[in-house]
């Protein structure tokens, strides 16, 4: 089964044809064409990473053409890790999506060719090949982004499409600059033809420079979030928590790769500056984004927010490059994204019962829908870094990483982080346990009841404000997430052991 | 040094003209996104940035004196793969501004107007 992280791009790929293709016999067969897909796709990735982390490093030659001059796909214990959490977290999206839409075929279409271009992302081990699969991710991500019924999805979905864009072209430049260099493509043979040519040579230089600036804009790091809060704001709440999920996460992984794997730890010891603009990087955006965070009325925005800052920690974790750090990365990665895929779904199903998305209409919700309140109330706390959920474990690691590189700046940024994300969850718990539901709630909740009765998920809006159905399985994903949010905690001890040769090759 | 700078800047535009073009064209497209309303003409900036890399790539791809990569030529040849590589940014280029138009039309069909300010008004009002 060598050839099984090919068959992972591959598989998507096909369900995605054959979900646009079943449209022609049936409207609204996708969801099964996609759930049957990704099952299958999330029992290969399972198999896969458990090859990985009991053998080591996979690698697997594309057509058949030799390691530099063909693509070659590598994977390691992080990518497995990553192709793991893409399967997985799709899969579950998709139990929300049963219900709450949309629900065309071409929706499902593209939700595949996401999950193929997050996929790609993961395994690939050829620096063009990366950039052909963050356009396609980027290609998905924008259509679905704009699927949402409002003139608004496709605002914020052109907007995303024009800054992701250019950040996808200035990575491309990047490689550019690399190819130039070096002559070659593959990742293994750049780190050492980079050493060759020297990490001092501007050429050098400016490729790292253009294609981290570039990763930047798809990481979402402040300044270049812009698109962001629209983006996330504007979709349909499975969407949203979809991307949020994964799609700045893989960005994130692929800024790992590039940076310890193709330029190495000795690039950045021989460029301080580098270090030093990526930490500095890292810690505005841990601090504007919780402060843009705590500005927000609306509870998308502010979670999109969150995220600038969330992921703040991992490029600094990635800057600061020790074995400690890289392991909170990866923990933290995986650790956003069930926090803040849950918290998404968990807003959209708080939508769906009260029509709102304010946070001021979260007066009371503990007494008006207390398995949401619940999951939002576990869901934030744990991103807030409660022991012993997985952001706690995440940061932790992150925060002692760079106490151990004696990086004391960028240390007392990531502590004062916990409490910069308490401070915008914080108001948010408050009002969902501490305050009186207001009166025209109570009316909205019994409509709902009716609506229900009368079997009124058939004419679910797939956007828009109002009081809409709300299915078993939105509920049980909201809380299975909840749920992996402190169980995944528990097992990030043993994860972050299983991960250390990993993070040893990608430091050496 | 003041002698030394106008040769150089000559030197320059004689042998890296391409790569003047492509900066030029990297500039323009994003003042272009930048600083226009219209949505049609931010994609005609994004597709103008994209060109520019594009250029890049082929520019760096050319060798003096050098034959196109076919067998039946003698050497030395210009290098194939940054072609290659172009041909498939191409694609997603396309696909890109295809999307990107596709957005357009949605939101003109929306808001009856190209204008980003337009459109920012209309929103702020709902």
């Amino acid at each position: 089964m060598n050839e099984l992280p090919a068959l992972l791009v591959a598989l998507p790929i096909v369900g995605s044809i054959v979900a646009f293709l079943a449209s022609l016999v049936r409207t609204r067969s996708g969801w099964y064409v996609a759930v049957a897909t990704l099952a299958v796709h999330t029992v290969a990735a399972v198999a896969l990473a458990e090859r990985v982390f009991t053998e080591g490093q996979l690698s697997y030659v594309v057509g058949g053409f030799t390691a530099p001059y063909g693509i070659e796909l590598v994977v390691d214990g992080l990518s497995a890790t990553m192709v793991v959490l893409v399967a997985v977290v799709s899969l579950g999206v998709l139990a929300y999506a049963r219900v709450a839409g949309p629900r065309s075929n071409p929706f499902y279409a593209t939700y595949l060719l996401l999950v193929t271009g997050l996929t790609g992302v993961s395994v690939t081990g050829d620096l063009f090949n990366m950039y052909v699969f963050l356009e396609i991710l980027g290609l998905a991500a924008y259509a679905l982004v704009a699927s949402g019924e409002r003139g608004e999805s496709a605002v914020a979905g052109l907007k995303y499409l024009i800054v992701g864009t250019v950040g996808a072209s200035l990575f491309l430049l990047g490689v550019g600059y690399a190819f130039v260099a070096t002559g070659t493509l593959n990742m293994a043979d750049l780190s050492v033809k980079l050493a060759e040519v020297g990490y001092t040579s501007p050429l050098v230089r400016a490729a790292f420079g253009l294609l981290v600036v570039g990763l930047f804009v798809k990481v979402a790091v402040f300044p270049l979030h812009t698109w962001q809060p629209t983006a996330y704001a504007g979709a349909p709440d499975s969407v949203s928590a979809l991307v949020a999920a994964l799609v700045s996460t893989v960005a994130a992984y692929a800024l790992v790769r590039v940076t310890l794997s193709v330029f190495t730890v000795e690039f950045l010891v021989a460029n301080p500056l580098a270090r030093q603009l990526m930490v500095v990087a890292a810690a505005v955006s841990i601090v504007v984004g919780s402060v843009l965070a705590v500005a927000q009325t609306d509870l998308k925005r502010m979670l999109a927010y969150s995220s600038v800052s969330q992921f703040g920690l991992v490029v600094a974790a990635v800057a600061v490059t020790t074995e400690t750090a890289l392991t909170g990365a990866a923990i933290h990665l995986v650790g956003h994204a069930v926090m803040k895929g849950g918290l998404f779904l968990a807003v959209g199903l708080v939508a769906a019962s009260t029509g709102t998305r304010l946070i001021a209409g979260y007066d009371g919700l503990s007494q008006r829908l207390p398995g949401a309140a619940g999951s939002v109330a576990v869901l934030a706390l744990a991103m807030v870094g409660v022991p012993p959920a997985v952001g706690f474990v995440g940061k932790w690691y992150v925060a002692l990483g760079a106490v151990e590189a004696r990086a004391w700046p960028i240390a007392v940024v990531i502590f004062l982080s916990t409490l910069l994300t308490l401070a915008y969850f914080a108001r948010l718990i408050e009002r969902m346990y501490f305050r009186e539901p207001p009166e025209w709630a109570t009316d909205i909740d019994e409509a709902v009841d009716t609506d229900a009765d009368t079997g009124g998920v058939a004419d679910v809006a797939t956007d828009g404000a109002g009081p809409r159905a709300v299915s078993t399985g939105m509920r049980a994903t909201v809380l299975a997430a909840a749920v992996l949010a402190v169980l995944l905690g528990l097992a990030a001890v043993e994860y972050g052991q299983l991960l250390e040769p990993t993070v040893e090759r990608l430091l050496s | 040094m003041s002698a030394v700078v106008p040769v150089g800047i000559i030197d320059l535009l004689a042998t890296r003209s391409y790569y003047l073009v492509t900066f030029l064209l990297l500039g323009v497209g994003t003042y272009t996104m930048i600083a226009s309303d219209n949505y049609v003409k931010k994609v005609i900036g994004l597709n103008l940035f994209q060109v520019g890399v594009f250029l890049f790539f082929i520019a760096a791809a050319y060798v003096d004196g050098a034959n196109p990569p076919l067998l039946d030529e003698p050497g030395p040849y210009v290098s194939p793969l940054p072609h290659v590589l172009i041909l498939t940014a191409i694609v997603v280029g396309v696909s890109l501004t295809a999307v990107a138009l596709g957005l357009v039309v949605r939101i003109y069909a929306e808001y009856g107007t190209l204008d980003d300010d337009v459109v920012r008004e209309v929103r702020a009002d709902e």
